[in-house]
């Protein structure tokens, strides 16, 4: 990479310093198991500038039962269900190990009421090893019946509830199954959240192709991968336009022209998730394709982003 | 073993012996392939990663045709190695395949010369009968169909460990017989065929019902690939009769190094454990049943 060598990717996000924009998307990448398969290397090259963890929720979870996967083309439809071992789990087990890693990290929680938030903010925020705080809102809150990422009152009254109880930065992770995510996004930066991230998986189903019957174990699924891309460029181009807070934009990022097309639509940082499962080390490759793809531009002192119109909005239909 | 640096990277691993894959996914060159059988034998030159253990496994796609006409194949498709040997530049893997989707579909019509792209050796590989039970002296290998792979290098690794083997092999018939020759050659197998067209006529588990109840079982551990059914009675005979053995299975797995949560295996005790890196050999006593929707897949 000596093309690239100096060309300068640090990028800020809520105050926190990255050696580069890309990080993993929340649930893509198990750092712990990873170790295993691949030894002490893949910590010493950590190929994420930051580690998101996998959603973690008050009480464990088993997960959903299988089958789990359905490939698509272009993608994969996922019904994991959230395995993981609860709060008390992750902070006694899990954190001690991942404070090891080289990069900030980031907690994904989920629960179904705000006190069930509340638990989890509380007991991860008070605790050092952890750089920022991610709210995954897509999930039912018991109390009214609504997803909670689909409704900007809910996802106000959401942060509400927990911003008061830490200092460190919140991200809302959104979930596009919404008709235009702008507005929850503006609920989130209005009740304090510090960035959002965006797109969560979009809502999928897989049929048994002998019995048409749902094939996962967990009913529906969540679409993944290179076939969402373009769903989620809007998306984060549309939350752009409405806030000012950062965007850490993912939907099926497989290289560093994807990740570029990610930034000009308005993301101060990408993440990459379905990408990994294929090439574990992705990231890196499409860190690399972003400084390569930026080097000129740095040398002769352009901005590689696009022009905007005066509209904030970049021209539809200038090449088919 | 040789003094290649794999063998380095096996000692820092996990504590079962299992050999830790590079972090690249790579392109080996493919340098045969072959039928045999309703099935392919595809060989690639390893230039990198390690010598695998038997047991474990590598996600595979193709550099050329991957994705197709349709989107699909997406993601890489995990096989277990079915014999690993050094060669010049590096270890020459052997993968037994049969065309049954758009993934398996593409690895089957590999050319020589071709980029087979690989992440691996991953996953946990089988232990020695002694690891499984204090008295198992020797193994019982039960092979069933395409699962006859992994039972090729397994039977190489204790043969070197100078391990007594019997070898059951069991197909459906003629077509889902392949590999048998070439990879288990004058080897002396026992075979079982639902067709009746070599061996018993029947269940490769009628063999192992045969042998367990005979002086082996007491000093003895299996060790079985298969569809699910043959797993699933290998298990409960086992459990029947207290005979330690381990069971390679299979799940749909997206990434093959623990991240995407997508194999899970029910365990005996509930809950789940993920069939790449707490698998893909299990103990059988401790996995609820082989019997796992959307495995065999």
């Amino acid at each position: 990479m000596g093309a690239t060598a100096g060309v300068d990717l640090t990028t800020e996000i809520c105050g926190i310093e990255l050696a580069h924009p890309v990080l993993n998307g929340s649930g893509t990448f198990d750092a712990i198991a990873a170790r295993r398969a691949f030894g002490d290397e893949i910590i010493a090259r950590f190929p994420f500038s930051a580690f998101v963890s996998k959603t973690i929720t008050p009480e464990p979870r088993a997960g959903n039962p299988p089958p789990r996967l359905y490939e698509t083309p272009s993608g994969m439809i996922n019904s994991i269900g959230l395995p993981n071992k609860g709060l008390e789990g992750f902070l006694s087990e899990d954190l001690p190990a991942l404070a090891g890693l080289p990069v900030p990290l980031c907690v994904s929680v989920m629960a179904t009421s705000a006190d069930g938030f509340r638990r989890l903010v509380d007991g991860v925020g008070a605790r050092d090893e952890v750089a920022a705080i991610e709210l995954n809102v897509s999930c039912p809150n018991v109390e009214s019946g609504l997803i909670v990422g689909e409704q900007p009152s809910e996802v106000e009254r959401l942060m509400e509830a927990i911003r008061p109880l830490t200092a460190k930065p919140v991200i809302v992770k959104l979930t596009p199954n919404v008709a235009d995510p702008a507005p929850i996004a503006l609920a989130a930066q209005d009740a304090g959240a510090d960035a959002v991230s965006l797109i969560n998986t979009v809502r999928a189903l897989a049929l048994d192709p002998v019995t048409q019957e749902p094939w996962l174990g967990g009913g529906g699924g969540g679409l993944s991968g290179p076939a969402i891309r373009a769903l989620a460029l809007d998306q984060v181009r549309r939350v752009a336009a409405a806030v000012s807070i950062p965007i850490i934009g993912m939907g099926g990022i497989e290289s560093g022209a994807d990740a570029l097309g990610f930034l000009a639509a308005g993301a101060s940082a990408v993440a990459v998730g379905t990408a990994t499962f294929r090439e574990p080390m992705a990231a890196e490759r499409i860190r690399s394709e972003l400084a390569l793809a930026r080097a000129p531009a740095t040398a002769s002192g352009r901005d590689s982003r696009p022009e905007k119109a005066p509209d904030g909005t970049t021209a539809l239909w200038t090449s088919s | 073993m040789s003094a290649r640096p794999a063998t380095a990277a096996s000692d820092r691993s996990a504590g079962d012996g299992r050999a830790s894959s590079p972090l690249e996914r790579r392109a080996c060159e493919v340098t045969s392939s072959r039928a045999s059988g309703g099935y392919r034998i595809f060989a690639a030159r390893d230039a990198t990663g390690p010598m695998p253990r038997a047991g474990q496994f590598y996600m595979l796609s193709s550099a050329r045709g991957w994705g197709g006409a349709r989107g699909r194949p997406h993601l890489p498709r995990a096989f277990s190695v079915a014999r690993a040997g050094e060669a010049a530049g590096g270890i020459e893997l052997e993968f037994l395949a049969e065309a049954v989707g758009p993934g398996t579909a593409r690895l089957t019509t590999l050319e020589p010369g071709e980029e087979l792209l690989v992440t691996g050796p991953l996953g946990r590989p089988f232990s020695r009968p002694r690891e499984l039970a204090p008295g198992a002296a020797g193994a019982i290998l039960v092979g069933g169909g395409i699962g006859i792979a992994p039972l090729a290098i397994l039977r190489h690794e204790l043969a070197r460990a100078a391990v007594p083997q019997r070898i059951l092999l069991g197909f459906r018939d003629r077509r889902h017989s392949g590999g048998v020759e070439e990879l288990f050659g004058c080897e002396e197998v026992r075979l079982a065929s639902e067709d009746g067209h070599a061996g018993h006529r029947g269940y490769v588990t009628d063999l192992l019902t045969v042998l367990l109840e005979g002086d082996d079982a007491g000093s003895a551990a299996v060790y079985a690939c298969g569809p699910p059914a043959m797993l699933e009675v290998v298990r409960s005979l086992c459990g029947e009769r207290g005979v330690a053995a381990e069971l390679a299975m299979e799940a749909p797995m997206a990434c093959g190094f623990g991240s995407c949560f997508g194999c899970a295996m029910p365990l005996a005790g509930g809950g789940y454990m993920r069939l790449c890196v707490d698998g893909p050999v299990v103990r059988a006593d401790l996995v609820e049943t082989a019997l796992v929707a959307g495995s065999g897949h």
